[in-house]
């Protein structure tokens, strides 16, 4: 980026992000108490806070391939773009778990073992714990390489949350497409990555290099 | 329009549905795919003129034009239960005919076995019919055995709330089966045709592992992706709290009046 941030206004972004990320939930919930979600306002509150969930994955994902295709460097923000997928898909579980199946036991139990999309919504949700617990510095410190092999759970973890939502729906329409589709896109960048990265480097390093060579000639 | 049906002994004892829940929250592709898609894209829809063609193996085939059909028959208020294959549910005060009395009209063929439905295609007055992204095949098509058509709780809709059907809800005219998922209500219906091979219906096409041909309301036969054993009442709660599901009844609890049509049938097979 051109321009840069000191230590005090990064920290004071970062946390701005928290506080901006939280709102659609929040505003969402201050419409569904307040009768205004509509006909049928708890499933209309519980796919927004899922839907919320699946665009700031897409965004944590989204920081990787900017920063290598735009230089723009947004690693700094990753963390919480990640925390609050995290807490976004808690709380859309919550809502499933209180609001909708009213915590009767038995539909859940059936959800959870007969339905696919229930079943890999929930896997989604388990193997992002061990993602959030260990975002913090000291366990980066602490587990060194074995951090970044365990971070890259979200990939399957953004896979089963896009597959989750295409199952629940009647039928695959614009909306969940257009998110199937960007998740296909942010997944397979990952795949050909190496490839792009060395493109780039021979771009960028080699006229240079090759300049160099020839004013080492003249 | 102002719209009246004769009272009739067609009613359940569940608070309706309000005017504003169904006339805003709708499945009508052919305007959008979601719920308030067909509210809102359906102003530049025409019902008028309309013409139904109802034909095939009968003896007389006649062209209906709506205006005839509001004179012809004898419109009645009903209030049916709607249960949506999405697992929610309204209660409706429709205004309609028995869709025997129309079949009465053409006379079916002893050879006829079925009925088929037809929406109409205008791609100019319906905007989910154009566009790259369309969710379905044109025109939508529905099937019932002649024997549920002919089934008196068969309603042929032209009203709703004491007006005629607002376009989002499938003006001018369109099916009530109540005792069906509400996919089988085909609306803005131009044409009816009596055959004798089951007729196909756009969603069995679409998926026929997950939409079959009865779609009887049954809670014990899941979608094979989510649970038909309960459902959420549409405005039970305005808010968030305190919209708990109900039990989903068999025949969307029409069972006395239409369980004999299945008899002997395996509904997990014939779902």
């Amino acid at each position: 980026m051109a321009f840069k941030l000191t230590a005090g206004q990064r920290s004071a972004s970062i946390w701005a992000l928290y506080a901006i990320g939280l709102v659609p939930g929040l505003w969402t919930f201050y419409l569904g108490v307040t009768a205004q979600l509509g006909a049928d306002p708890v499933v209309t509150f519980e796919h927004s806070l899922g839907l919320w969930a699946l665009r700031f994955l897409c965004l944590t994902l989204l920081v990787t391939p900017v920063r290598d295709l735009f230089k723009i460097n947004l690693l700094p923000y990753r963390r919480a773009l990640g925390l609050l997928a995290f807490y976004y898909v808690l709380a859309h579980f919550t809502v499933y778990l209180t609001l909708d199946r009213g915590l009767i036991l038995t539909a859940i139990i059936g959800d959870m073992t007969k339905r696919w999309y229930t079943i890999i919504g929930m896997i989604c949700l388990i193997l992002l714990i061990p993602l959030a617990v260990t975002s913090n510095r000291w366990s980066i410190r602490r587990l060194g390489t074995r951090w970044t092999t365990l971070h890259k759970l979200i990939y399957p973890v953004i896979a089963g949350a896009a597959l989750h939502y295409a199952l629940s729906v009647k039928s695959i329409t614009l909306e969940p497409a257009t998110y199937i589709a960007i998740v296909a896109i942010l997944l397979t960048y990952r795949l050909v990555r190496p490839k792009v990265m060395e493109l780039r480097r021979r771009l960028t390093k080699t006229p240079p290099a090759r300049m160099r060579a020839a004013a080492a000639r003249d | 329009a102002a719209l009246t049906g004769q009272k009739t002994e067609y009613k359940v004892d569940e608070k309706v549905t309000s005017k504003e829940d169904v006339t805003t929250y709708n499945n009508f592709y052919e305007f959008g795919t979601s719920k308030s898609d067909p509210a809102n894209n359906s102003g530049d829809f025409k019902p008028k003129p309309w013409q139904i063609e109802v034909g095939g193996m009968v003896s007389k085939p006649t062209i209906f034009g709506i205006d005839d059909i509001m004179k012809q028959f004898t419109m009645e208020e009903r209030v049916y239960r709607m249960r949506c294959v999405e697992a929610w549910s309204m209660v409706i005060p429709w205004i309609g005919f028995p869709l025997s009395a129309l079949l009465d009209k053409v006379e079916p063929l002893g050879s006829a076995k079925y009925v088929a439905f037809e929406t109409v295609v205008r791609p100019g007055e319906m905007p989910g019919q154009t566009g790259l992204f369309q969710p379905l095949p044109w025109p939508y098509v529905e099937g019932l055995r002649l024997d549920e058509a002919r089934h008196p709780l068969t309603l042929l809709a032209t009203g709703l709330y004491d007006e005629t059907l607002p376009n989002q809800n499938g003006a001018p005219i369109r099916l009530v089966t109540p005792w069906k998922y509400g996919f089988k209500g085909i609306k803005s219906i131009v044409k009816i045709t009596l055959t004798d091979k089951q007729p196909p219906n756009s969603w069995n096409l679409y998926a026929p592992n997950e939409y079959g041909f009865y779609a009887n309301v049954n809670p014990e036969v899941d979608h094979p992706r989510w649970s038909q054993a309960s459902e959420r009442r549409i405005g039970e709660a305005a808010g968030l709290f305190g919209g708990a599901r109900m039990k989903t009844l068999p025949f969307n609890g029409y069972g006395d009046e239409v369980a004999s049509l299945y008899a002997g049938m395996d509904l997990r097979k014939n779902f």
